[in-house]
């Protein structure tokens, strides 16, 4: 019975942390929203037995991800006056269909209730990681390593000037 | 030993990268350049490298076994051209640290991301399960977002930000497809997805996988209606970066994955036939009309390309030998001939500072080859005889015509005279006639530019020439996939 609870409540918890994600108005708050669905998707995860997707996603979605973006956030400048007003209208326009389209899908969902013949995958997959990553699938191991490098000449090259302009200015 | 194609340039990148390399900069351009060579050498000269059994050792190291076929080939030597031509446009057209307000290093790092960009495309290539199609797919997206960005203008942002918008919508569709692909048939590999389609053809699932698949393919490669990313980042990009995109990037992570995962996994029902060849039709159609009215060089040559693909998609469309083999050989095509229209617009950007067409006019009296070169270019692109272009257009419309599709086939036609209408005026405003005020000092561009313009104009021609081999040797065994 419990069970039965958890999950429609998780999940309603899910839908509510999203909205706002997308809905606030305040980007750093958008970020602790984006946080908080990671956090209550990795609450799922850990529920439906899979502790290592809900550790990863705790780890690297609800806390290496959102230092990244407040990171980001910490450098730009809020707008204001007739701009933020601008900005604030048509960004009610544009997203306040957005929960009522999302009740529509859920209750089409919840109506026709689809039955899908899915092949589930056996719990020993996910026992170890490191069963994975090393011994099945070690050629995306070196795909991360390039993505990483990406990553990495990214930064240097976008945020170079940046730097540069600092060091000029304290010179 | 084809995993080599991507081993070896993550080596060499990290190589060029360690501290005590720093002095070595300068040899990052001969680096990629000589991956790119030695690529395209060994496709030419020993395929059997590729197409033979996968080294043991290797093969354990790295717990993959690529099969390599012949449109495999294809694409590596296309890759390898392209790259090379945009590595060289690199080195006209991005200025080092020496020069004043410039951003230190910036062309060693931007070769450096040209490199993982080919070594990501090498990988989609290569990968023979959907998520590594997906990883190599991320790494060329990344490179790219990157590069289009390098220049840091608001142009470069908004292009950027419009292609990673774009394409991360591509890639949830892709990976939600995967994982739903990889809860019916248990695993990833092309070849038990196949078998777990053909058990259940008509499961919602199923096809809910395969439409997302195919959506965010069409996304990935520019097609109508999601094309609205592809004009800026091509003409917001920086020129070598424009040859990259434009010549295989989009090409690659588009439409040769849509045309592998056509062949290797879903196989073409009459829906998704209809579909392919409604949806080719519409941007060969819509890509030529747009570029009809467009001032801005790069602008025009991107619209060119969202047509160009379009012939690509309706020749898969057919479902035939012929029409699959002649969408293949016009991707091939197109990378060399879009890539030469955007090395001679790097060119005329560079010497003459502009992109607007309206403000040119007779500059192929001071830039002579640069004008030959784009004249040959624009000629393959509209089809004219007996250049490259022609042959795979035609080898389309023939296969249009067989399977009965003869208003597809007209339109076809119409397209390629469309080309030929857009290109005229773009000959016509840049190159011909009086040469415009305020260019009477304008100097031909240098040898970094006018080499690869020159190799791809012969490659035009020649291909031309030789397509009686070229259909033996390449394109016929395409017949051994399907």
């Amino acid at each position: 019975m419990i069970i039965d609870v958890f999950y429609p409540v998780l999940l309603f918890l899910l839908l509510l942390a999203g909205i706002w994600t997308v809905m606030t108005l305040n980007l750093l708050k958008s970020a602790i929203g984006l946080a908080l669905t990671s956090a209550i998707l990795a609450l799922l995860l850990f529920r439906m037995d899979a502790p290592l997707a809900g550790v990863f996603e705790l780890s690297v979605c609800a806390g290496l991800i959102t230092v990244v973006f407040i990171s980001a956030i910490s450098l730009t400048k809020p707008l204001e006056g007739a701009e933020a007003q601008a900005r604030d209208r048509s960004r009610i326009k544009r997203f306040i269909y957005l929960p009522i389209i999302v009740a529509i899908v859920g209750g089409i969902l919840y109506a026709l209730h689809p039955h899908l013949d899915l092949f589930l995958p056996p719990d020993s997959l996910e026992t170890d990681v490191r069963q994975v990553l090393w011994n099945v699938r070690r050629l995306d191991l070196v795909g991360q390593i390039l993505i990483i490098l990406a990553g990495v000449f990214g930064v240097v090259i976008l945020f170079k000037d940046r730097a540069d302009t600092k060091g000029g200015t304290k010179s | 030993m084809p995993v080599l194609l991507i081993i070896v340039p993550l080596l060499a990148l990290l190589a060029l990268n360690l501290p005590w390399m720093r002095l070595m900069n300068r040899l990052a351009l001969w680096v990629g350049l000589i991956l790119c060579l030695t690529q395209a050498c060994l496709v030419i000269y020993a395929p059997a490298f590729f197409l033979e059994a996968p080294s043991l050792w290797l093969g354990r190291l790295f717990l993959f076994e690529p099969s390599v076929d012949y449109l495999s080939l294809v694409m590596f030597l296309a890759i390898a051209i392209v790259g090379a031509a945009a590595l060289m446009v690199c080195r006209y057209s991005i200025h080092t640290a020496a020069e004043p307000g410039t951003c230190a290093n910036n062309r060693f790092l931007v070769i450096n991301l040209v490199i993982l960009a080919l070594t990501g495309m090498n990988g989609v290539v290569l990968a023979n399960d959907l998520f590594s199609l997906y990883v190599f797919l991320e790494i060329t997206a990344v490179a790219s977002y990157i590069l289009i960005a390098a220049e840091k203008g608001r142009d470069a942002f908004e292009g950027a930000f419009k292609y990673l918008i774009m394409s991360a919508v591509a890639t949830a569709l892709i990976l939600a497809a995967i994982a739903l692909l990889m809860l019916t048939a248990g695993d990833l590999s092309y070849v038990n997805i196949k078998l777990a389609i053909m058990a259940s053809p008509h499961s919602g699932v199923v096809l809910a996988a395969v439409a997302m698949l195919v959506v965010g393919l069409f996304i990935k490669g520019g097609l109508i209606p999601f094309h609205g990313w592809l004009p800026d980042a091509y003409s917001a990009a920086p020129a070598a970066i424009s040859v990259l995109l434009a010549g295989i990037v989009t090409k690659t992570t588009g439409v040769y994955t849509l045309i592998r995962i056509v062949i290797s996994i879903i196989g073409l029902s009459d829906t998704l036939e209809n579909l392919l060849l409604f949806i080719g039709a519409a941007s060969m159609l819509v890509g030529a009309l747009a570029a009809l009215g467009q001032s801005d060089f790069k602008r025009m040559l991107a619209y060119s390309s969202i047509s160009q693909v379009g012939y690509m998609v309706l020749g898969l469309g057919t479902g035939t030998v012929l029409g699959i083999a002649g969408s293949i050989f016009h991707l091939f095509n197109h990378a060399i001939f879009k890539s030469l229209l955007f090395v001679n617009a790097a060119a005329v950007e560079q010497q003459t500072g502009t992109r607007d067409m309206n403000r040119m006019g007779g500059l192929a009296e001071k830039m002579p080859v640069t004008g030959c070169t784009s004249a040959i270019a624009f000629l393959s692109t509209a089809g004219i005889p007996p250049l490259a272009g022609f042959w795979s257009k035609l080898i389309i419309i023939i296969a249009l015509w067989q399977t009965g599709h003869i208003v597809y086939a007209s339109l076809a036609v119409l397209a390629s005279l469309l080309t030929l209408a857009y290109f005229l005026s773009m000959q016509r405003r840049v190159f011909f006639g009086k040469l415009a005020t305020g260019f009477e000092s304008l100097k031909e561009a240098n040898a970094w530019i006018l080499i690869p313009a020159c190799a791809l104009a012969l490659i035009t021609i020649g291909i031309g020439i030789g397509i009686p081999w070229l259909f033996e040797t390449f394109l016929l065994p395409i017949r051994s996939l399907l």
